[in-house]
């Protein structure tokens, strides 16, 4: 008896942890022009409107943009500096990893403050660079710390064996620790592009009106009206979220990833 | 191999050297700079001026609005930390408890909240609560209300929005906590007699003690500083901090105030962790 009314007030409070994504997710099917709910009909018209909605088309192509050429960066600049911090032996390793990671220390509306203060005298406001920089310092931290987690955890035996039997150091990189870490540098990959494309703070404080990304378009569309035009965008974007989790999920468990 | 170690400072900081660059531009420089834009004046026609004035931090202290702000932020945050708390609790001590296949996922919809859009999130909370939404449609429907019950553009609906936003933090936190509980002295609790009550006040609550601070820390600087729901389900109604570097930094184009208020806002921070420091080791003696 006492284990029944347990269960029933534990999935009360699942219930209002997920309330908003399953309400997000049913309203998306609303034939009406409100979101009164229940829905008095049901169809894919708000879908439909989503594809012809000019305002998010733009939105998400620059998103993709923008998070494309951040994830590529932060690998590219991200995986030598996790390599250095997890193989090799240098004074002020550990203080190079806090100073690598410490944007995730400071909320994001001081960090967008900051970064428009900045950014507007050097006329990076409102431009490719000046966002991709922005997402830069609040993905750099993850991609650099997984990484280098991962790499950590793989022991250098193999590496060493290999330049004993000698391979020159470029092809014990390019032959072992390189396969060795792409589990790692995919999960951060995946990460990355979850939270450059999710991001909306920092870069509320950085958009201008001729260059925009589909979440600050979202926070503005929320901000004006509420009809399910928004359920419709929120669910693609929700599944589209889960795939990438799947991603992480796939290839180091999220758990890691998150760093917990 | 002597030979190879000498190089190595030299790798590791030719290696380092862009993320560095990176970290620097994107953060260093623009946080010392926020610093330094707190104390600049500004002219009578809006305009930044030049040298340095306290101006900023005088008004902050000595116009009430402000003192109003922080306060409110600090209720805001402290109340809906509360609520995570109540909600959370129960869900990390049910997993914690759970033996069963299903407790992965389990685990994973409790937390899934943190892999969806805050901005998603606000707009499902304005489909719930707002004037033509669920709530108001059903109670509408029963005859029990003539006019919609006000749930957003208000501090219900930023508490409700923030709760929900805090919780998978809460319950991950707990649930680490618990998870390094020795599940032995419950059980000798409870073959000495002891009633399930009262093993739970006597033992798994006090053990539990730290998790909870440390859970409510996460949780109250989380919520010192959220923006969107306070944004989104305030409807411009609610003003926290936050909301006011936003307001100032975008609005009304005060750059130097909008810096100090964030400056302050680091300070409540600092605040939260030094008190978070002081309990933790309370609770741990």
């Amino acid at each position: 008896m006492t284990t029944i009314a347990i269960r029933a007030g534990i999935a009360l409070l699942y219930a209002f942890v997920l309330a908003p994504i399953l309400l997000v997710f049913a309203i998306s099917f609303s034939g009406d022009n409100f979101i009164a709910f229940p829905p008095k009909s049901w169809g894919f018209r708000w879908y439909q409107a989503l594809l012809a909605h000019e305002g998010f088309a733009r939105g998400f192509r620059n998103s993709v943009i923008i998070s494309s050429i951040v994830v590529g960066l932060d690998l590219v600049i991200g995986v030598p500096a996790a390599y250095a911090i997890a193989r090799l032996r240098f004074r002020g390793r550990d203080a190079l990893l806090a100073f690598l990671t410490a944007p995730l220390l400071l909320p994001t509306i001081v960090l967008g403050l900051a970064i428009l203060l900045v950014f507007f005298p050097l006329r990076l406001a409102a431009t490719y660079t000046g966002l991709v920089i922005a997402h830069m310092v609040v993905t750099l931290p993850f991609v650099v710390r997984i990484v280098a987690t991962a790499l950590s955890t793989l022991p250098g035996d193999v590496e060493d064996a290999a330049a004993t039997l000698g391979a020159s150091p470029a092809t014990v990189f390019r032959r072992i620790t390189l396969p060795l870490m792409l589990p790692g540098m995919i999960a951060a990959a995946a990460l990355a592009f979850i939270i450059s494309f999710d991001e909306v703070v920092i870069s509320l404080f950085v958009v201008g009106p001729r260059l925009s990304t589909l979440p600050v378009e979202l926070f503005r569309y929320v901000e004006g009206r509420t009809d399910p035009l928004v359920a419709a965008l929120s669910t693609a974007l929700i599944l589209a979220t889960i795939s990438a989790v799947l991603i992480v999920e796939r290839s180091v468990g999220l758990m890691r990833a998150l760093g917990r | 191999m002597a030979d190879d170690r000498q190089r190595r400072p030299g790798l590791a900081a030719s290696l380092s050297l862009p993320a560095v660059a990176a970290i620097s531009l994107g953060f260093l420089v623009p946080v010392l700079w926020l610093a330094r834009m707190s104390f600049n004046p500004v002219d009578p026609s809006g305009a930044l001026g030049e040298g340095w004035t306290a101006h900023q931090y005088v008004e902050l202290v000595t116009d009430s609005f402000y003192a109003e702000l922080t306060l409110a932020t600090f209720r805001m945050a402290a109340t809906s930390t509360f609520f995570a708390l109540l909600v959370g609790y129960p869900i990390a001590l049910f997993l914690y408890r759970l033996e069963s296949r299903w407790k992965t996922l389990l685990v994973l919809l409790a937390i899934c909240p943190l892999l969806v859009s805050g901005v998603v999130r606000a707009y499902g909370w304005i489909v719930i609560l707002g004037d033509a939404g669920w709530i108001n449609s059903i109670l509408r429907g029963a005859g029990l209300i003539d006019r919609p019950i006000r749930l957003v553009n208000n501090h219900v609906g930023v508490t409700i929005g923030l709760t929900e936003s805090l919780l998978p933090y809460m319950t991950l936190s707990l649930l680490a906590g618990l998870g390094r509980l020795d599940r032995g002295l419950e059980e000798a609790a409870r073959t000495l007699g002891a009633s399930p009550l009262r093993t739970f006040l006597r033992v798994t609550l006090p053990l539990s003690l730290p998790a909870v601070v440390l859970g409510s820390t996460i949780c109250l600087m989380l919520a010192v500083s959220a923006f969107i729901t306070p944004r989104l389900l305030g409807g411009g109604r609610v003003f926290l901090l936050a909301t006011e570097i936003y307001e100032q930094a975008l609005v009304t184009l005060n750059w130097p105030l909008a810096a100090a208020i964030a400056v302050c806002m680091l300070l409540l921070f600092s605040l939260v962790l030094f008190g978070s420091g002081r309990l933790q080791r309370r609770v741990a003696e």
